[in-house]
């Protein structure tokens, strides 16, 4: 028992070291964002950086671009991807494996590669048919590491639904699109909702497709700070850091409420 | 739902945005600058066999220090009660929700000359320097990917048939028999598949060395960075080198695990 309680105590300072790895960075550019001056010498509470944020156009146009890019390109990749895995469900043996494998390739190579690849298209494209990379080209290639992630998140969900549900609607009257839209979509619910999580996870995280694919004008915030961190970096993006942090707890808070809140209902049935 | 066509706008867009970008790499890689086929961008590519050797090695270090931080954490969260369980979870993933470089940045910060970790430590009496080194370049790799190899190892884990902890007991296992013959084994494909997603963005970024390692800690991505604007030729032939490579490396990996691992 003694043993027990000991590894239980030892368990926990483990949990606590690696959280302190983890939350230490964090914690210290949260901590210099209240800073006064303009280094990291500690000169008084101030919150001059977060006002000078907000009046930041360029962070903040690129802050705009970042959630734009991420809620286009994940409900594009989940619409996409949700009709891909239905349709490769169809497939059989070996030619459902190529074309799976063809669609893991975005998963497995290296960003760095994929982003490579897909600039030569467009540099290629971009000669053809006269364009120059920017908003479009960041859009199709952020579809195009996000869509393999809806397909792997929804084909299971197929898998797994009774197929004579669907049956079941089209004699019940229902059209194929309607047999859809009532039914089957409900079935593989949780799966579509997970892979445009993913791929807005993903999306706004991006950093070096994006840089391979922007152009020359275009900016998310991760080629704009890639870009501040080339010269002085000013304290504004301590402020960025310290918001963006309070925004994902606040998402991770609701979501965590809602789960205890579904669980609660399921419970009560 | 029995029709195929669903996934012809899909298919297209594969062969489009993956299919031709690759073979344009591979094409890429075989021209000279003056469009002929040639094997000189190869050559070129050969001055850099060190910084591929010194990329794969710090990818090595970081996925073992990776795997042999996660393990012990992924079995201590498996006997949590489940709430808590759901909660510690939560705090691994909150880090990687904010921006890869901010991430990276806030290392620069703590890390630096008179940071906060250099004045708590010369407060003690230990004076150095902790950036601008290999050992920085691991911290920050450990501290990117850690959650990818905590979360396989802990899936997986938790999906352990608690029967099978008993039937061991039962039949007289310690505690160390029921890790090394029960828990251990079953664990496998979680740790296959979080060596794979740790090890191949490692191998593969820009950026942290950039920021965080010495002149000599250049690593292969920053090459095709620095490269691929001025002569792509090069830079396709270094990324086919290091797309063969991580491919080689999944096969290994799918040799020691089933294909769902890997995916």
């Amino acid at each position: 028992m003694k043993s027990k309680r000991k590894s239980g105590v030892l368990s926990k300072i483990y949990i606590a070291l690696i959280m302190i790895f983890l939350y230490a960075p964090i914690a210290v550019m949260i901590f210099f964002s209240f800073n006064k001056g303009n280094t990291i010498v500690w000169k008084g509470f101030s919150l001059k950086w977060y006002s000078a944020l907000f009046n930041d156009r360029t962070l903040m146009g690129a802050l705009g671009n970042t959630l734009i890019i991420a809620t286009l390109a994940s409900l594009f990749a989940t619409v996409l991807g949700t009709a891909a895995a239905i349709g490769i469900n169809n497939f059989k043996g070996k030619k459902r494996a190529v074309i799976q494998n063809v669609s893991n390739i975005p998963i497995i190579s290296p960003d760095i590669v994929m982003g490579v690849s897909l600039m030569l298209l467009f540099t290629f494209f971009g000669v053809l048919f006269n364009f120059e990379m920017g908003f479009a080209t960041v859009l199709i290639s952020h579809i195009c590491f996000c869509v393999p992630f809806v397909v792997l998140n929804v084909m299971p969900r197929i898998k797994r639904m009774d197929p004579s549900l669907y049956d079941a609607a089209l004699d019940l009257g229902c059209n194929q699109w309607q047999a859809f839209f009532k039914v089957v979509i409900f079935e593989l619910m949780p799966g579509i909702i997970s892979g445009f999580l993913i791929s807005f996870t993903y999306s706004l995280d991006d950093f070096i497709i994006t840089h391979f694919t922007q152009g020359a004008r275009f900016q998310t915030l991760s080629t704009e700070i890639y870009a501040l961190l080339r010269r002085k970096i000013p304290p504004t993006i301590n402020a960025l850091s310290a918001l963006l942090f309070l925004a994902i707890i606040i998402i991770m808070v609701l979501i965590n409420l809602r789960d205890r809140h579904e669980e609660k209902i399921k419970n009560g049935r | 739902m029995k029709s195929r066509k669903l996934s012809i706008p899909y298919l297209i867009w594969m062969v489009i945005f993956t299919m031709i970008p690759l073979v344009m790499i591979g094409v890429t890689a075989f021209t000279d600058k003056d469009g002929h086929f040639s094997f000189e961008p190869f050559i070129n590519a050969f001055q850099y066999t060190n910084v591929f050797a010194k990329s794969l090695w710090i990818a090595l270090l970081s996925t073992a220090i990776c795997l042999v931080l996660a393990y012990p954490l992924a079995y201590i969260i498996t006997k949590m009660k489940r709430s808590t369980q759901n909660t510690v979870i939560m705090l691994m993933m909150i880090p990687m929700w904010m921006n890869f470089l901010l991430r990276i940045y806030a290392w620069i910060i703590l890390l630096q000359k008179n940071g906060p970790l250099d004045m708590a430590l010369s407060l003690l009496g230990i004076h150095g320097t902790y950036i601008g080194n290999t050992a920085a370049v691991i911290v920050g790799m450990v501290y990117e990917y850690l959650p990818f190899m905590v979360l396989p190892i802990y899936t997986v884990m938790s999906k352990i048939d608690g029967g099978l902890i008993e039937a061991a007991q039962d039949l007289g296992s310690n505690s160390f028999y029921v890790f090394k013959k029960v828990i251990f084994p079953l664990s496998i494909p979680g740790i296959i598949s979080g060596i794979t997603m740790v090890f191949v963005p490692s191998a593969s970024t820009f950026l942290v060395s950039q920021y965080l390692g010495g002149t000599d800690d250049i690593m292969i991505g920053d090459v095709i960075d620095k490269i691929f604007w001025t002569d792509q030729n090069t830079g396709a032939a270094i990324s086919l080198v290091l797309m063969i490579f991580i491919f080689i490396f999944l096969v290994i990996m799918n040799l020691f695990g089933d294909e769902e691992a890997i995916a």
